[in-house]
């Protein structure tokens, strides 16, 4: 696959375009370049481990939304043996936005749910590019009360650009549906365990991610406001993005220090997308270290945990 | 003098009389546009007398007007806001606070109270929405949470005003996170019985909406008031259409079904008692 780079990734690109000239030089001739590559390959590295070492807010959230960056369904087909989608909120429509089905974690059931963003512009478009409509939420909230009666955990995983705002979806009652979730999920009495893992945006984020453990991936972004909406909103200029990126503090780091995450899901070298197999490894590691911790604990007892934790999100005086 | 009177005769110049009334004795309704006196429309509950429009009101009015004068308790009035993020767009966060907080004399975005309505013991909080927007930061969340703990504790019902714009962007993921902790409270009120009443009024938007506001037993709405999720300019820019005539307004919620009724706020403490005192199984005052 044709790598995609950003910007800020483009001393880094041009490094690798040079080395792709050389490796077909090298198919042609019988010059021996490989020492040569093997060099270029090394600077590359090294060159990628320093730009990803000082990455601002704003290219973490152009990282979170990058083309390449794995998606839930992803994830899954990694992550879980024996998948079967479950479609439909039995009562309106089948939102592809918001995916939820059951499948097999090493071996034992579990339910996944997660926003599905679309590869190409067909299937953007036929997602509605990650952004639910109320029947998607009422879909994921169907699925997760059918996996309270059947004693099953919950894995859902963040990254939408938020519910969709749409004048179909107001008439249907968005904030309703994710109300809802929210309510329902704070009860659920079954372990949930939420990963971001490219884009949380806001209220249609956090639907399908009130958690017992909430993780990040590294370039992951979590946010109450898109940096745009914030920029055009406070700084009444849309440019002012990356202030607004910064000023939010969107990222894995800054959240995990302010205490609204509780764990940190490291990215291979260059972000998730660059070794997708081996991010998908360590999500599904952290995943069932966790599970097999809150599958200990009695479900009143994670019910009034998770209740507790809920309550204590907030930063007053008094 | 303008030009225009400088261009008269100075016969026919008239000189301007110096106004005998004193400011803000009269006003004008923002919907018929007739003027008002002010002393009237505060006595008809910020209701215009001629078209029954219903005007914003800050949060302490509505709570003494909704409450049964005599024995009232504020509740968590020591919460306030703090400045976690250090956020700073065209002006500080603080400022913004110290702002809003000489505006309105209130610490914060919600009001809450513990009294009676026809005799009836309950909590009624209400957002103030000329505190920055009403929104939903740290204080909001907290304060919602410990009148709801009051009502938990005497066992009596919840009533919420709201006003807002949705979230306080001010507050980061701090405040998206003030969504999840008031539902979850909320689902300890409803494991107990114990109701909760929602009234919507103008104008419930955002993560207000999309969370504690659409959890009531009973979801109330003043008329008119604009509710919903994403605000009408956002759809506006999304789908590129006109929106329709009376899109995200109390009655198009109703004909929706997101409501259970319209409430004319001269009305609220009569009907919401009766409500709550039938949920309660409680003989009327």
């Amino acid at each position: 696959m044709q790598l995609n780079f950003l910007d800020y990734e483009q001393p880094i690109a041009e490094l690798e375009a040079k080395i792709d000239e050389l490796r077909y030089m090298s198919n042609d001739s019988d010059l021996n370049i490989t020492e040569e590559i093997q060099k270029l390959k090394e600077k590359s590295e090294s060159l990628t481990k320093s730009i990803f070492s000082s990455l601002t807010p704003w290219q973490i959230t152009q990282m979170a939304r990058h083309p390449q960056r794995p998606y839930t369904l992803d994830y899954i087909k990694l992550l879980l043996t024996d998948f079967e989608e479950l479609h439909g909120d039995r009562t309106y429509a089948d939102d592809t936005a918001l995916v939820a089905g059951i499948g097999r974690l090493n071996g034992r059931p579990v339910v996944a749910i997660g926003h599905q963003k679309g590869r190409d512009t067909k299937e953007k478009v036929a997602r509605n590019f990650g952004m639910p409509r109320p029947e998607g939420y009422r879909k994921a909230l169907r699925v997760m009360k059918m996996a309270e009666r059947f004693g099953i955990p919950v894995i859902t995983f963040i990254d939408t650009p938020g519910a969709y705002p749409g004048i179909g979806a107001e008439e249907r009652g968005q904030s309703e549906a994710i109300a809802r979730n929210l309510f329902e999920m704070a009860q659920l009495k079954t372990p949930i365990i939420s990963t971001v893992i490219g884009e949380g945006g806001s209220g249609g984020a956090l639907a399908v991610g009130v958690a017992d453990h909430l993780m990040m991936l590294e370039y992951g972004i979590y946010s109450v406001i898109s940096p745009e909406g914030c920029a055009s909103i406070l700084w009444k200029s849309p440019e002012k993005a990356s202030d607004a990126a910064a000023t939010l503090g969107v990222t894995s780091s800054r959240l995990k220090e302010l205490k609204l995450i509780d764990e940190v899901v490291a990215e291979p070298l260059g972000g998730a997308h660059r070794n997708v197999p081996e991010m998908a490894k360590r999500v599904k590691q952290a995943i069932e270290n966790k599970l097999k911790e809150l599958e200990k604990i009695p479900t009143d007892k994670l019910i009034k945990q998770r209740q507790e934790k809920l309550l204590n999100y907030g930063a007053f005086e008094g | 003098m303008s030009w225009f009177e400088r261009l008269l005769p100075s016969k026919i110049r008239t000189t301007v009389r110096s106004r005998s009334v004193p400011e803000g004795v009269w006003c004008k309704c923002p919907s018929c546009d007739n003027v008002l006196y002010r002393a009237e429309l505060e006595r008809n509950l910020m209701v215009c007398p001629k078209c029954d429009h219903h005007q914003r009101m800050n949060a302490r009015t509505r709570l003494e007007s909704f409450l049964d004068e005599g024995e009232r308790k504020e509740i968590a009035v020591e919460v306030k806001p703090v400045d976690t993020l250090k956020f700073k767009d065209s002006k500080r966060y603080k400022d913004r606070l110290t702002q809003a907080q000489r505006i309105t004399g209130e610490n914060d975005a919600l009001l809450a109270m513990q009294g009676r309505v026809n005799g009836l013991p309950l909590v009624a909080v209400s957002f103030d929405f000329n505190f920055m927007a009403g929104s939903m930061g740290s204080v909001v969340g907290e304060k919602f949470v410990r009148a709801a703990k009051v009502a938990l504790k005497n066992n009596i019902p919840l009533v919420c005003f709201s006003a807002s714009g949705g979230a306080r962007m001010q507050e980061g993921l701090l405040s998206l996170m003030q969504m999840a902790k008031t539902s979850a409270i909320l689902t300890q009120l409803s494991n107990a019985g114990i109701p909760f009443v929602s009234v919507m009024t103008d104008p419930t938007m955002g993560g207000v909406s999309a969370s504690l506001a659409m959890l009531g037993d009973i979801n109330v709405a003043e008329p008119n008031a604009l509710i919903g999720f994403a605000g009408p300019r956002v759809i506006e820019q999304t789908v590129r259409e006109t929106l329709p005539e009376g899109f995200q307004r109390a009655e198009f919620l109703l004909e929706h079904g997101a409501i259970d009724m319209i409430i004319d706020r001269r009305q609220m403490r009569d009907r919401l008692s009766n409500i709550l005192s039938m949920l309660q199984h409680r003989a009327i005052a």
